[in-house]
């Protein structure tokens, strides 16, 4: 009786995840080894019949490839601008939503997060005009001041800027989530901290940075796989060619040009591979490396 | 506290009080002030958007124009039209209508007073700057609509998000209902495969998955946009499952009492129960869907008819990117339903990201 309810329940429980098994298998397992017996191959979808093995070839290509050391380059130069720039807009988005003293707090909360829920194809044409050298805002605002702005889009040097304030719209998220770790601070803490003598600062630095720094670790890992994931507003901006010369070219542009404007997706296919081992160590370096950027005293 | 229980306190008098609560206000307004300002930079780009897409091209390009959509201004004086400057004179700048220029000195009127005839002035009428007046420009939209069929984009678009919206809230609930009411061999393991599948690129899955639909013949079709989501989707299954296994198991064990099928308890004791957090997950895989950019890209490449509007706009942006007003206008037009859903639900995503914890 008992072991025929068991099997029961076996039965039943198989029968509802069914729908994910079937497609883990299809959609990620399966073609996770195919991918790699592609990336040995010089597949051609033009011509599927044509199929060759090419052993390693394709991979000997990537380490000397110069548009792959490129679109790495490119990658990482975003990066370490795009990454403590949205970091500290988020944390300082959320520290002043947080603040008692703010009239209307969910009125800005919203208005805050809601260029996140606005499509990124739209968002980069917004900012494509914005940034404009002779009729965008941002400009115009600098000349009130009496800078002459930069072509931001153009330059090889404005671009990552550029692109890192297009970011700085879709913070909204992680505003939202270093609020939460914010309103998880106790507030004795901060009481202590007055009592000891901490002005201001030295409580944002002794308190706040270090009780946040397990959700502000949360968003980095996030948001560095996200730049290795960045194609859309690159490939909006130039329609795909990478300008100005190759400064917009990303990793993943680079690899959707290889599979889908050349028809190399044995190539394409190993570029995969390779974003794949990069995430992959990335996350586990982070990881690792955790206790150097989070105060593991902050409960999560 | 009030102002009779402070006259009893020591040491604070009134003015003391009053002095506490003016610091109090001071405090808050300007806090407040600064929100505004910063809010104000935050959204600057919409300003911009709108105000271009309601600019007629001649404005953009002209220098000295406003930033706001503005119509060069003219006054009519004895039926004919005639260009208003901006006109340096001994009592300030005025605002006169150009009657006759010629090349050291012009004739004008004023538009204030036509009556007392016309102005005899000194210099170059070329170096004067023309006056502006507030006018919107609605043709661009009626442009953009007609040039790239954007009813057809709009359809699309809304018909993808849909029908994928409802794929994944129907097998998603169904799988987290499995992992979080019943007990089968391998179970840990298998949820542990399906966190790892949350975490892995789609790219190393893409181009062989591409080769499958391209095999089916499915590619220049809706189907690999679609057909994925009916099968779960592992981030989902986990943000449901999360919710499920919080709901009393006393519920499902009344209703078996009473007969009822582990079928028949999903539907009517576990999906009543979870109504905050499907709105939640079908919201947000309704933006990411109307959001998605690469797979319409690889699989609609070259049919027109069936894009959605992220792959329309891009191709809409590259034919006319030296048409500032036009783009603007189409933004405004792809954005419009997306900010709307959210004002309209901004309190469905706001309960869905504090019980999800995060979000896509």
């Amino acid at each position: 009786m008992m072991l025929t309810l068991a099997r029961r329940e076996s039965f039943w429980g198989f029968a509802f995840i069914a729908p994910w098994i079937l497609g883990a298998l299809v959609f990620t397992l399966l073609p996770m080894g195919a991918s790699f017996v592609i990336s040995l191959t010089n597949f051609d979808p033009r011509y599927p019949d044509a199929v060759q093995s090419v052993g390693f070839a394709n991979y000997q290509r990537m380490f000397s490839d110069p548009l792959v050391l490129q679109s790495l380059a490119v990658t990482v130069k975003f990066a370490a601008l795009m990454l403590p720039l949205t970091l500290g807009v988020s944390l300082g988005l959320a520290m002043l939503v947080n603040n008692p003293k703010l009239l209307g707090r969910n009125v800005f909360r919203t208005l805050f997060y809601m260029p996140t829920q606005i499509p990124i194809v739209a968002t980069t044409l917004i900012w494509q005009g914005v940034l404009n050298l002779h009729t965008g805002w941002v400009n115009y605002v600098l000349g009130a001041f009496g800078i002459a702005g930069p072509d931001w889009l153009n330059s090889t040097v404005w671009v990552y800027p550029g692109l890192s304030l297009i970011s700085v719209w879709g913070t909204g998220t992680m505003m939202l989530i270093a609020l939460a770790g914010l309103q998880s601070i106790p507030t004795e803490l901060y009481e202590a901290a007055r009592i000891d003598g901490a002005g201001k600062w030295a409580q944002f630095r002794n308190v706040t940075l270090p009780m946040v720094s397990p959700v502000f670790f949360y968003n980095l890992i996030i948001a560095l796989i996200g730049t290795f994931q960045y194609f859309t507003q690159a490939y909006v901006l130039t329609n795909g060619r990478g300008d100005p010369d190759n400064a917009t070219l990303f990793f993943n542009l680079n690899l959707y040009r290889e599979g889908w404007r050349y028809y190399d997706m044995g190539y394409a296919a190993t570029l995969a591979w390779l974003l794949f081992v990069i995430v992959l160590a990335l996350t586990v370096i982070l990881f690792r490396t955790r206790s150097r950027w989070v105060f593991e005293g902050a409960a999560r | 506290m009030t102002l009779a229980a402070a006259q009893q306190l020591p040491h604070i008098g009134l003015r003391g009080l009053l002095g506490r609560r003016l610091r109090k206000w001071t405090a808050i307004s300007s806090v407040t002030f600064l929100g505004l300002v910063v809010v104000s930079a935050y959204l600057m780009p919409l300003g911009y958007m709108a105000a271009t897409a309601l600019k007629d091209a001649a404005q953009m390009s002209e220098t000295g124009a406003p930033l706001y959509p503005a119509k060069p201004s003219t006054f009519t004086w004895q039926g004919q039209d005639y260009a208003v400057y901006n006109v340096p004179t001994a009592d300030g700048v005025r605002q006169w209508a150009l009657v006759d220029p010629r090349r050291e000195d012009a004739t004008f009127v004023d538009p204030a007073h036509p009556e007392s005839g016309t102005i005899e002035w000194q210099g170059r009428w070329r170096t004067l700057e023309q006056a502006w007046q507030f006018g919107l420009e609605l043709e661009n939209f009626v442009t953009v609509w007609n040039q790239i069929n954007f009813g057809r984009l709009l359809l699309n678009t809304f018909a993808i998000a849909m029908i994928s919206t409802l794929g994944t809230l129907l097998s998603s609930t169904v799988v987290a209902y499995g992992f979080s009411r019943f007990r089968f061999p391998g179970k840990n393991g298998l949820f542990l495969l399906l966190l790892a599948t949350i975490i892995l690129p789609f790219q190393i899955t893409l181009i062989p998955t591409f080769a499958v639909f391209l095999a089916l013949g499915w590619t220049g079709t809706w189907l690999p946009l679609l057909v994925p989501h009916f099968f779960a989707n592992a981030y989902n299954v986990f943000l449901l499952r999360q919710y499920f296994v919080t709901i009393p198991r006393e519920l499902d064990e009344a209703a078996m009492m009473d007969g009822a099928s582990p079928f028949r308890v999903l539907i009517s004791v576990i999906v009543p129960q979870s109504i905050p957090v499907l709105t939640a997950v079908g919201l947000f895989h309704f933006f990411f869907a109307w959001n998605d950019f690469f797979q319409p890209l690889i699989y609609l490449q070259g049919n027109i008819d069936l894009q959605p509007l992220s792959v329309g706009i891009a191709v809409f942006n590259a034919l006319y990117s030296q048409k500032p007003t036009l783009i603007q206008a189409a933004a405004v037009m792809s954005i419009v339903v997306p900010v709307a859903i959210f004002f309209f639900a901004q309190r469905a995503f706001m309960r869905g990201i504090v019980i999800t914890g995060v979000e896509k």
